[in-house]
């Protein structure tokens, strides 16, 4: 009999898992949240308005359409989209759990799955850090903005800024601008010493992770074709405007991240695109028992394997490491997973170690600095949800002597919204001194992947070992 | 270091105790391992009620805890200022409904013998239950008003009991684990081991909630509790259509019940935060913390049946604790008859939150030798139905 492999979100992770898994003689079930394949990265146009210009847009496109042509072809890899893991069950075998239909919809399928492994390929979300007015009307993530743009063809405004930090600035800006968008300037936060600290020191390494190379350095032909200013060691550290952004204000940041006294400039916008990194969706790892490592990313060996027995981990949610990163990790987890035989994997293998490098790149060029919090004021809203505001984190922090994310968020109400904390927990724990790698809470905690209607709940088969209703 | 109490945990209960003992003049250390008000005061709600107390010792407590809170909110408001985040306290009442012809008879009975014990009890008809509450399910049997029924914000509370225990002059010492005990040549209880060096102390209080019976054990002692596993869905963020405590009768026989199989009740509450909070389940599954979607599921019918309008209303969070349970479903508040110099303050089960102050209280009174606000007896470890339960004297 055939190993069966679940394999848990189809971005560039989990697609390579799936074909992996397959090739090596598996039975695959490939599941994503989204109504269609390609995760954060491959993300189009939905397929009754398909557009030639996907292949322009994105870099690897042919290589995505193989890997959809193939799950979709492959009668050993059942695909299911819109099919939200909710949550994930380890009192026996590992079960997940999971809706299916429109996201909003009541009434969805509710389906329990286990499997001989699963692969967790859940990828992450953007991070943005707060500053004053970034809860304007006007103001988007970048991710948002990106997503807006590659699967709507929409962009955010006319006239836009893109700032925050690391490599993703780039691409967001090409987005906007194919959009139809004028991107006035591309502000890094990383200092230039930094910056070529990350990058330069060993190029070669760079270039020899697959197509990350020359994929920078088109996005930076781009830029010097477009003429878009791409600064270094700057920021947007104000929004203003009268009920929407109207100007954004950018200083120059010194190398904490602080910024640079009287350097303050505005320029008229009306969108500011800002991403600070990455935040690995670590939820469904963790309700499974997987370790997480210092870094807070998902702990695995050189086969991509967890801490959990058959439990496999591949994509974002190990390092962000980009696309590149994300689909040989996919095919190692998705091939071992399957049972397949280390020795096919050497050139996968030594891929990873090169992309394993970019992602250690891309921390020290970009990694978030301290100095940031000096642009915040006491009326900055930290956690945009329940509009908490920084002044009174800081001060119930110090009133309650609290550094722990759990009595804070109680407190505060800061983190308990509708995003559960995915946008602000990190940014909660910075600001509060709050220590994860030792606590025993953090903002990735979530035994509740997402919401579910208590109609949906109440509906839920009851199980035999689940004791008995006294009604 | 030395203090005149140690007080081991900095859960509700412990800041309770450790504010009052600072306050009667007394030296007093808090050990805490992890993050004060981290734990099962940070895992339930914050309910205090008197409507689920068969008459008894914990009714009584339960009442004059009912009497004191408002007067223990307004002074922690006072003391702490406009900058500490509010207890929330709400006298908003609670409603007890049944569902069924079979509930209905019970419910009324057992209201009836609580209003004997000094309870106020108002019993509804269907109208006047709808009037109460318009989104109920129709459909029910019987329901109860209980005016006195309150809430507060758990973590809220708990902080602000050691701040006060802080501004009183107590020492709360974070991320400090109490290891053992340090004896003198007599073999009596002097002081408590902890990584960061010994804390001599004239007495040494357990509130460790569920882990109580461990922290116990590291001095040598044993007490009787165990952990009984509870789950807590939250809503998402909605026009408030919950305006009392509302739950289901069958709750009673939850909390008055020892059976180690799931039971569940629905409280249905809503929040300041514009959420509902539905709680909760009741399992005997040791210290395991992993989720069951059953429990959640089995809360969640219940509520639904209660309020049927809550079908559409999504659950964003779930979350869960253990309360620390004894076996005659009574908390110890008292001297450890067996060990000289050791006290107890634990095994509140589901009510410690709302008991906290009280037991305090009753705590102080018997360690400082005043005047006791209720008869401490029924709260001994010495009583006669935990007998069966207890080891020896050493
Ligand atoms: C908004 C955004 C835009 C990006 N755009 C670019 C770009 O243009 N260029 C670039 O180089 N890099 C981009 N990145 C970085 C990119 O994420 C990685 O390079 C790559 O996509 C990582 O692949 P992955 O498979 O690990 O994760 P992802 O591509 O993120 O795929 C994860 C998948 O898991 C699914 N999933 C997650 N949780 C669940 C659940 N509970 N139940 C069911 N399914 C679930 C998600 O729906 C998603 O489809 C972007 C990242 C983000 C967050
Ligand atoms: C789901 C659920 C719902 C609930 N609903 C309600 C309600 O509505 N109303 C109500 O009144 N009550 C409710 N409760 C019960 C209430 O939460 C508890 O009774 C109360 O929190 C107990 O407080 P505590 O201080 O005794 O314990 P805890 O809050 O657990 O504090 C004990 C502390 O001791 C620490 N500790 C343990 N061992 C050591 C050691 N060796 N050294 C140092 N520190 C140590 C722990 O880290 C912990 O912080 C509920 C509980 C649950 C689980």
């Amino acid at each position: 009999m055939s190993v069966s492999v679940l394999v848990i979100g189809a971005g560039p992770a989990g697609l390579s898992a799936a074909v992996a898994a397959a090739d090596a003689g598996a039975m695959v079930t490939l599941l994503d949240a989204g109504d269609g394949l390609g995760g954060q990265y491959w993300r189009h146009l939905p397929p009754e308005r398909s557009s030639v210009r996907e292949a322009r847009l994105h870099h690897g496109w042919p290589l995505f359409e193989r890997l959809r042509e193939r799950v979709a072809a492959d009668e050993a890899i059942t695909v299911l989209t819109e099919a939200q893991v909710w949550a994930v069950e380890t009192t026996g075998a590992v079960t997940v759990r999971v809706l299916v239909g429109p996201a909003d919809a009541a009434g969805r399928e509710p389906l329990a799955l286990a499997a001989d492994a699963i692969v967790f390929a859940t990828g992450a979300h953007d991070r943005t850090l707060p500053f004053p007015g970034w809860n304007l009307p006007g103001t988007f993530s970048a991710g948002a903005a990106q997503a807006l743009a590659k699967g709507e063809r929409i962009a955010v405004g006319r006239r836009a800024v893109v700032a925050g930090a690391g490599p993703f600035l780039l691409p967001v800006a090409r987005s906007l601008t194919d959009a139809g968008a004028e991107v006035l300037g591309v502000y890094e936060a990383a200092r230039p010493l930094h910056a070529a600290k990350g990058w330069l020191a060993r190029p070669h390494r760079l270039l020899g992770a697959a197509r990350k190379g020359p994929e920078l350095a088109g996005y930076l032909g781009h830029h010097l074709r477009r003429r878009i200013p791409y600064r270094l060691g700057a920021a947007v550290v104000e929004a203003r405007g009268e009920g929407r952004v109207e100007e954004a204000v950018i200083a120059r940041l010194d190398a904490d991240w602080a910024p640079v006294p009287g350097t303050e400039r505005t320029v008229a916008v009306d969108a500011v695109c800002v991403s600070h990194g990455f935040t690995p969706r670590l939820e469904l790892p963790i309700a499974a028992g997987c370790r997480t490592g210092p870094d807070r990313f998902v702990l695995v060996d050189a086969d991509q394997r967890t801490s959990v027995p058959g439990v496999y981990a591949a994509g974002e949610i190990t390092g962000i490491g980009g696309v590149d990163a994300a689909l040989v990790e996919g095919r190692i987890a998705g091939h071992r997973a399957a049972g397949g035989d280390r020795s096919a994997l050497r050139a996968d293998l030594r891929r990873r170690r090169a992309a394993d490098d970019v992602a250690r790149r891309i921390e020290a060029a970009h990694g978030v600095r301290p100095g940031w919090r000096a642009w915040l004021r006491d009326d900055t809203v930290v956690c945009r949800c329940e509009e908490v505001p920084y002044g009174r984190l800081r001060d119930t922090a110090a009133a309650t002597a609290q550094d722990s994310l759990r009595s804070l968020k109680l407190t505060t109400r800061a983190g308990l919204g509708i995003c559960q904390a995915r946008m602000c927990g990190r940014t909660v724990e910075e600001l509060t001194g709050a220590a994860p790698a030792s606590a025993a809470d953090t903002s990735d905690q979530r035994p509740l992947a997402a919401p579910i209607r208590l109609g949906d709940l109440a509906g839920l088969a009851t199980t035999p070992h689940g004791g008995k209703d006294t009604q | 270091m030395n203090a005149d109490v140690v007080v081991i945990g900095a859960g509700i209960v412990g800041a309770a105790c450790a504010r009052a003992l600072a306050r009667a003049g007394l030296s007093v250390v808090v050990l805490e391992r992890g993050a004060a008000a981290g734990a099962t005061s940070a895992r339930g709600e914050g309910n205090l009620l008197v409507s689920d107390k068969a008459p008894g010792p914990e009714l009584d407590l339960a009442l004059h805890a009912s009497a004191d809170w408002p007067r223990l909110a307004a002074e922690l408001a006072d003391e702490l200022g406009a900058a500490f985040p509010s207890v929330e306290y709400q006298r908003k009442g609670g409603v007890v409904v049944a569902l069924t012809e079979a509930g209905a008879e019970p419910l009324r009975a057992f209201a009836n013998g609580q209003a004997a014990a000094g309870v106020a009890v108002e019993h509804l008809d269907a109208a006047a239950a709808l009037a109460f509450e318009p989104d109920l399910n129709p459909a029910l049997t019987a329901a109860v008003h209980y005016p006195q029924d309150a809430q507060l914000q758990p973590v809220v509370a708990a902080e602000a009991l050691l701040a006060s225990a802080r501004l009183a002059g107590a020492t709360v010492l974070t991320g400090t684990e109490a290891l053992g005990a340090v004896r003198d040549r007599a073999g009596r209880l002097v002081g408590v081991r902890t990584r960061a060096g010994d804390i001599g102390a004239g007495a040494v209080l357990v509130a460790a909630g569920p882990w109580s019976g461990d922290a116990a054990a590291a001095l040598g002692a044993d007490v009787p509790v165990r952990p009984r596993r509870g789950m807590v869905l939250v809503t998402a963020r909605m026009a408030q259509r919950v305006r009392h405590k509302v739950y289901d009768g069958d709750y009673f026989g939850a909390t008055q019940s020892a059976a180690a199989d799931l039971q569940t009740s629905s409280v249905v509450e809503s929040t300041p935060g514009r959420t509902v909070l539905i709680g909760s389940s009741r399992e005997q599954i040791g210290f395991d913390d992993r989720l069951r979607v059953e429990v959640l599921a089995q809360i969640a019918r219940r509520a639904v049946r209660l309020f049927p309008f809550l079908a559409d209303t999504p659950v964003i969070r779930a979350y869960g604790g253990f309360r620390p349970y004894m076996p005659d479903h009574l908390p110890v508040v008292g001297p450890d008859h067996r060990h000289p110099g050791l006290w107890h303050a634990t095994g509140h089960e589901g009510a410690g939150i709302g008991l906290a102050g009280v037991t305090a209280s009753l705590l102080c009174a018997q360690l400082t030798g005043t005047e006791p606000p209720l008869d401490p007896a029924p709260f001994q470890l010495a009583r006669p139905s935990l007998a069966a339960h207890l080891g020896g004297t050493p």
